[in-house]
């Protein structure tokens, strides 16, 4: 995303300059954060929001519709799906895996991917050299199909889901860190931080990197939402978690089987996934804009 | 366009596929279980599974088992399909036009959509067609591919159901073909209806695949016509008495569409890989369907085909995307 990287190019503040500004909050901020409190309650308070348990079926009242349309029965709000389970506490529930996902996933990929693109930008020569024919190869396998396979080969599982993530998707913030760096370390100020006898080490740690954070930002809530993505295909393609767990992505699958009885059972989830991954996307958008000092002027 | 640039582009392009063979192998030699007690009946004596392991290769050492491998997929030869009892090879060949033509119909959509949004968004500037642009831009950009392809199964498949939402051609239809470009052949031989039911087949999925790639390219497209339009070239062909519209889509387009091309290749080869989930969803008959069955029954030499004929195509894109905007853009060539 080469215009972002044009974005956070612009003069370097210290943090502690930045702070005396008064901040104002942007409207995406708060909208996106908004959403993605919706989504962190429901999947932390789940047990106490969901109406029933999202496993027990109920093979008496399968395929019920909403219960505000004809046949609908109230103690099942969104209706059940083939298995007589209801529909909104599986949503309820699911949440659980696509936070969990979201959120360790994306941080490690951002940590891993941010110290290789730190060193291959400040360290140049082979290390650069290094991970930049790294992210070369990456990038020639599409990222879907590489999640897909990693995750065939290491088998179904929580944990292979975020590994298949991590692995493919680190390269993300190694390519615009790295980047961003190689932009910080020809201004002024790195320079100034060398002369008065600055250690390389401290140069990018304590001065490159806090200009490098705002984008990271950015880059890890936009990655939050591609990983609640990549979940939904992993388990919609049957790779993910153990079929006993509600996913968003397993609910997917079963709705497309049945999509003539119950479409709602795939309109639901497809709903949560897009509401999900706006949200992360919108509140990213609206930090930066609100504490970037180069995007607020 | 200057020799040095383009040689140094290509000498990257070996190192990429050696990596990306290495990548593959890798990945597909930590399996956990051994290959051979997958396919030996229960009760074969050691003696039998030694005789595999030697027929298989299985017995040299791991770095020899790379040099024997890589010999043979360099001349093409990735074994035989576990799964379906066919070379891999032929497999991928018969199914890879499809895709193809897929991808090059999602393509289309995607710049015919992208750029005439962006063209109105450019005209409309600070008036409602623009936020109507801006808001469907930061609306689609989020949405990916498979997502599209659900809700349009739902929404034209079921709800309203006017398309077919399964396969490439009605078989009903009985229609033969010498390639495997059923699109591209019947258009040159004229036979419509069969183009019109390829179209009817194609026409979900293309678009599906074609929604992120055509946000991305309004989005470029509308800001570098914005830029465009500010430079003296654009200014003094205003002051000369052209219209806005003349000067915005004679002047400032060609400039603008530059830049487009060399942020939108990248995109492109997203479009690409969405096909394995999207031809999924619409039971499409391309190598990204195949990929998930492969994957689904552990079909090891077939996923390894279809993983480097993936990479394959994306390294030769972007090569293709690099060198087509250093030959567009006259300052690149000079650079």
């Amino acid at each position: 995303m080469p215009e972002i990287v044009a974005a956070g190019a612009g003069g370097p503040t210290r943090p502690d300059e930045r702070r005396r500004e008064r901040v104002r909050i942007d409207a995406r901020a708060v909208a996106g954060g908004v959403i993605v409190f919706i989504v962190l309650a429901a999947a932390l308070l789940a047990p106490w929001l969901a109406p029933h348990d999202p496993l027990e079926q109920d093979l008496l009242s399968t395929q019920l519709p909403p219960s505000w349309t004809d046949g609908g029965d109230p103690t099942f709000f969104f209706g059940t799906d083939s298995l007589g389970r209801d529909i909104l506490s599986r949503l309820i529930y699911a949440a659980q895996i696509a936070v969990i996902v979201a959120l360790v996933a994306a941080t490690l990929a951002c940590l891993i991917g941010t110290l290789l693109g730190l060193a291959a930008g400040f360290l140049r020569g082979w290390v650069d050299q290094l991970v930049s024919r790294l992210i070369d190869v990456w990038m020639s396998f599409p990222p879907v199909l590489l999640s897909i396979v990693l995750a065939a080969v290491v088998g179904a599982g929580l944990g292979s889901v975020i590994l298949a993530i991590v692995v493919v998707d680190w390269t993300r913030f190694a390519r615009v860190v790295r980047s961003e760096v190689m932009l910080q370390r020809q201004l002024d100020y790195v320079a100034a931080a060398r002369v008065t006898g600055m250690s390389r080490g401290a140069t990018l740690f304590r001065e490159i990197l806090p200009n490098v954070l705002p984008l990271l930002g950015t880059l890890l809530t936009a990655e939050m939402g591609i990983a609640v993505i990549v979940e939904a295909i992993l388990s919609f393609v049957g790779l993910s978690v153990s079929t006993d767990t509600p996913t968003w992505g397993g609910m997917i699958a079963e709705g497309r089987q049945a999509i003539y009885q119950i479409p709602w059972l795939l309109a639901l989830p497809i709903g949560a996934i897009i509401a999900t991954v706006l949200g992360f996307n919108l509140l990213g958008d609206g930090l930066r804009a609100s504490f970037d000092p180069v995007q607020r002027r | 366009m200057e020799k040095g640039a383009v040689i140094r582009r290509l000498l990257l392009v070996p190192p990429t596929l050696f990596g990306v063979a290495v990548v593959v192998f890798v990945l597909l030699r930590v399996v956990p279980g051994d290959p051979i007690s997958m396919m030996i009946p229960p009760g074969a004596s050691q003696a039998d599974i030694d005789r595999l392991r030697a027929l298989y290769g299985l017995d040299l050492s791991i770095f020899d088992q790379f040099i024997v491998w890589l010999k043979a997929a360099v001349l093409g030869d990735f074994g035989i399909s576990i799964s379906r009892r066919q070379e891999v090879l032929t497999l991928i060949l018969n199914r890879l036009p499809a895709t193809l033509e897929l991808v090059l119909l999602a393509t289309l959509v995607a710049i015919l959509l992208g750029m005439g949004l962006a063209m109105v968004g450019a005209y409309f500037r600070r008036r409602a067609p623009e936020w109507l642009v801006d808001g469907w831009v930061a609306v689609t950009i989020a949405i990916p591919d498979f997502l599209w392809g659900l809700l349009f199964i739902l929404v034209f498949g079921v709800l309203w159901p006017v398309l077919p939402i399964s396969g490439r051609i009605d078989p009903g239809l009985g229609a033969q073909f010498g390639t495997g470009f059923y699109l591209i052949e019947s258009l040159l031989t004229g036979r419509w209806p069969v183009v019109g039911d390829l179209l009817q087949h194609a026409v979900l999925p293309a678009i599906a695949l074609a929604l992120p790639l055509a946000s991305i390219v309004t989005r470029v497209f509308k800001a570098s016509l914005g830029e465009a339009e500010l430079q003296d070239y654009a200014q003094i062909a205003r002051a000369r008495g052209y219209t806005r519209g003349r000067v915005l889509f004679r002047e400032a387009m060609p400039n603008a569409a530059i830049a487009t091309v060399n942020l939108a290749g990248v995109q492109l080869t997203f479009l690409i890989g969405g096909t394995v989930l999207v031809e999924r969803i619409f039971s499409y008959e391309g190598i990204g369907n195949m990929a998930v069955d492969a994957m689904i029954n552990r079909d090891l030499p077939l996923i390894q085909g279809l993983v480097l004929t993936f990479a394959v195509l994306f390294i030769a894109l972007n090569l293709a995307i690099d060198l087509v905007t250093r030959w567009l853009d006259p300052r690149l060539q000079h650079a």
